[in-house]
């Protein structure tokens, strides 16, 4: 059975289509980003979803139940994370956390546990003003996880943090859905869809281009490896000679060859000693996203 | 108990929570009126009407031998010193350093005075002359036995205790919760808003009414936690004391609360910003505690300003309370001002709601 089930949503505001008729399926237990820059559709997308908007047209259910209108049969079954000064004022993580708790019915002795699990228990008593911006997102997550949902939305909860807490949050996330949690999350960063996600959408323009698993998307692209060696390593003509090598050219960084089948290529090289500093970069989910939209990543 | 109550009370708790270490909010609402109720309460109240300073050169039989009662009036409107030198007091009356000096020439009782404060002049005037008639009536009725056919006695129409502090009290009140109300409701509504909270929980379980229910259950208490302390202070420390329906003021104070929320919530659904909800809040109720006679009566001012202020919800509220806390009028007194007050609230909290929106964009 899906856990979602999303049918030709639509949203438009004035001229601009945010949402354009996108028909999406997430699996029971299922971690699914929707990947896209910013200006893609992908909160307004993900607060129809969540039923805090309503749709122009289209239909979308969670756990069998419609989103629209608030349907308070459901809402306990989910959990959402907006952005992570979603806060009461001046109340401390733990306090925030209780509260959020008593919303739902949940003990706060329940509660308390979801500190140690976010890493925040020695910021119990830290007003929510005073924590970090990666504090901040974990309480968040925290705050919304508190009731046990058996789905969870995160809205960007890694955006504005800096490159270590990124992934001190990862280590958080990818252990969302190991007791069969569905969870859907909205990013703009690739290597953060790479990692966490079992499945990703990838939108631009209110649309969704493609959806698939990572390395599928990445397959299906077949783009060509790309095989560094350093300068001098080996000779243009010598390279070009390798069977298998579409193309060789030098840049600063070296020689880099350009192939469909880099195991033979490294081989061959392998069996020459010329494998000097070698670096081999495979396709990657921006690679996807250039060839699907055709321009610049904007993150 | 069952989970509204249980999210009602969590609620209520993380705002009054919010409320008490917001250090700004706590001084508006509580700090700020109380230096107001101290000025006006505590400073002002002596400056009734300044004494006569008057100076005895001599004996003056008619001032020594007062019978009692009537020394402690003299006392009232004069301040004593005594002198023998009459051209020195002379000199000291027409400098200004006393407002009259007096002798006694035989039984002529004799008063010098300047004209440069004619009004002190003519008190001064006629109180010595008052008490001149009023000596020689009493020695008149002793020696013939007999009472003077006519009496006089001035009677307050309010209560004796009616003081700078009876009238400020209730107005400095009205300003105060009008404060705290409005400030609180258009900081909530807007911060919630800017921080995506309102979504957050219009996402949980929760009903509107219970988020609403409990936003208001904060601001009545503190609108009641306002009212203790200004009453125990205003008795503790300035002698305040209420009348008989004072309990009316309770109802009329929780409806006017309402009011000014509506008020909050109104300038919270136009503002963009959580700092620009409260500036307009301010905007709102600063001149209309002005015109509603927060910090001044309005029975002397001008007849159009009175008229204007009936249509300030906060001049019916601190009328109400006035009415009820130290004028001595019944518990019915307050029932206008509460309908109108009720009648504010549902006309505003309506505009608010048409112009409501969920997010800022």
């Amino acid at each position: 059975m899906s856990a979602i089930q999303v049918v030709d949503l639509t949203k438009t505001y004035g001229d601009l289509r945010a949402v354009d008729a996108v028909s999406l399926e997430v699996a029971e237990g299922e971690f699914v980003g929707i990947l896209g820059p910013n200006g893609a559709g992908k909160t307004t997308l993900l607060e129809m979803v969540e039923g805090l908007r309503k749709p122009d047209g289209g239909t979308a259910t969670v756990l069998g139940l419609p989103v629209w209108p608030r349907n308070a049969e459901l809402l306990p079954r989910i959990g959402v994370q907006l952005q992570a000064s979603a806060f009461f004022e001046r109340l401390t993580a733990r306090e925030q956390l209780h509260t959020f708790a008593a919303l739902y019915a949940v003990p706060s002795a329940e509660a308390d546990s979801w500190l140690e699990r976010v890493g925040l228990s020695d910021k119990a008593d830290t007003r929510v003003e005073d924590l970090s911006g990666g504090q901040a997102q974990r309480l968040s997550i925290a705050c919304a996880l508190v009731h046990d949902p058996e789905v969870v939305f995160l809205d960007e909860p890694t955006a504005a943090l800096d490159p270590q807490a990124r992934r001190n949050l990862w280590d958080l996330l990818s252990g969302l859905n190991h007791s069969g949690r569905t969870v859907v999350l909205t990013t703009h960063y690739m290597d953060e869809a790479e990692v966490l996600c079992d499945r990703v959408a990838i939108m631009d323009a209110g649309r969704i281009l493609q959806v698939d698993s990572p390395a599928a998307l990445i397959r299906r692209l077949d783009a060509p490896a790309r095989i560094t060696v350093a300068p001098g390593a080996v000779g243009l003509e010598e390279a070009r000679a390798i069977a298998a090598v579409d193309d060789a050219r030098e840049s600063v960084d070296g020689v880099v060859l350009t192939t469909r089948d880099p195991a033979h290529v490294v081989a061959r090289l392998a069996e020459r000693d010329q494998l000097d500093g070698v670096r081999v970069h495979t396709g990657t989910l921006e690679d996807v996203f250039l060839d699907l939209t055709g321009r610049e990543y904007r993150a | 108990m069952s989970s509204s109550r249980t999210a009602f009370a969590a609620m209520s708790v993380a705002i009054f929570k919010g409320f008490l270490r917001d250090k700004g909010a706590v001084f508006f609402a509580l700090v700020f009126p109380l230096m107001f109720l101290v000025l006006f309460g505590g400073i002002f109240s002596d400056q009734d009407q300044s004494k006569v300073e008057l100076i005895q050169v001599g004996e003056v039989a008619l001032v020594d031998d007062l019978p009692a009662g009537a020394d402690e009036a003299f006392a009232e409107t004069f301040d004593v010193t005594t002198s023998d030198d009459l051209a020195a007091a002379l000199e000291q009356v027409r400098k200004g350093d006393a407002d009259v000096a007096i002798e006694q020439r035989g039984d002529e009782l004799i008063a010098h005075y300047t004209q440069t404060e004619q009004v002190k002049a003519a008190i001064t005037q006629g109180t010595l002359r008052a008490f001149v008639d009023a000596t020689n009536v009493a020695q008149l009725a002793a020696q013939t036995g007999e009472q003077p056919p006519y009496s006089f006695e001035a009677v307050s129409v309010e209560d004796d205790s009616l003081t700078a502090i009876q009238l400020v009290t209730p107005g400095l009140l009205g300003w105060a919760v009008a404060m705290s109300a409005s400030f609180g409701a258009a900081a909530t509504l807007q911060g919630w808003r800017q921080s995506k909270l309102l979504r957050r929980l219009q996402l949980s379980p929760v009903s509107t009414s219970t988020l609403v229910g409990a936003r208001i259950a904060v601001t009545i208490a503190v609108a009641l936690i306002q009212m203790a302390i200004f009453l125990g202070l205003g008795a503790a420390a300035f002698g305040l004391t209420l009348t008989g329906a004072w309990w009316m003021a309770i109802p009329t104070l929780v409806v006017g609360t309402l009011c000014f929320m509506a008020i909050g919530l109104l300038a919270g659904a136009i503002a963009k910003t959580t700092e620009g909800a409260v500036n307009m809040a301010n905007f709102f109720v600063l001149p209309m505690a002005f015109l509603s006679g927060s910090f001044f009566p309005l029975d002397a001012a001008p007849a159009w300003l009175r008229a204007l202020s009936n249509v300030l919800p906060l001049k019916h509220l601190n009328q109400g309370m006035l009415d009820v806390m130290v004028r001595g009028e019944g518990p019915s007194a307050a029932l206008l001002p509460i309908v109108v007050l009720a009648g504010f609230a549902i006309v505003v909290t309506a505009v608010a709601a048409r112009l409501f929106r969920w997010d800022t964009a």
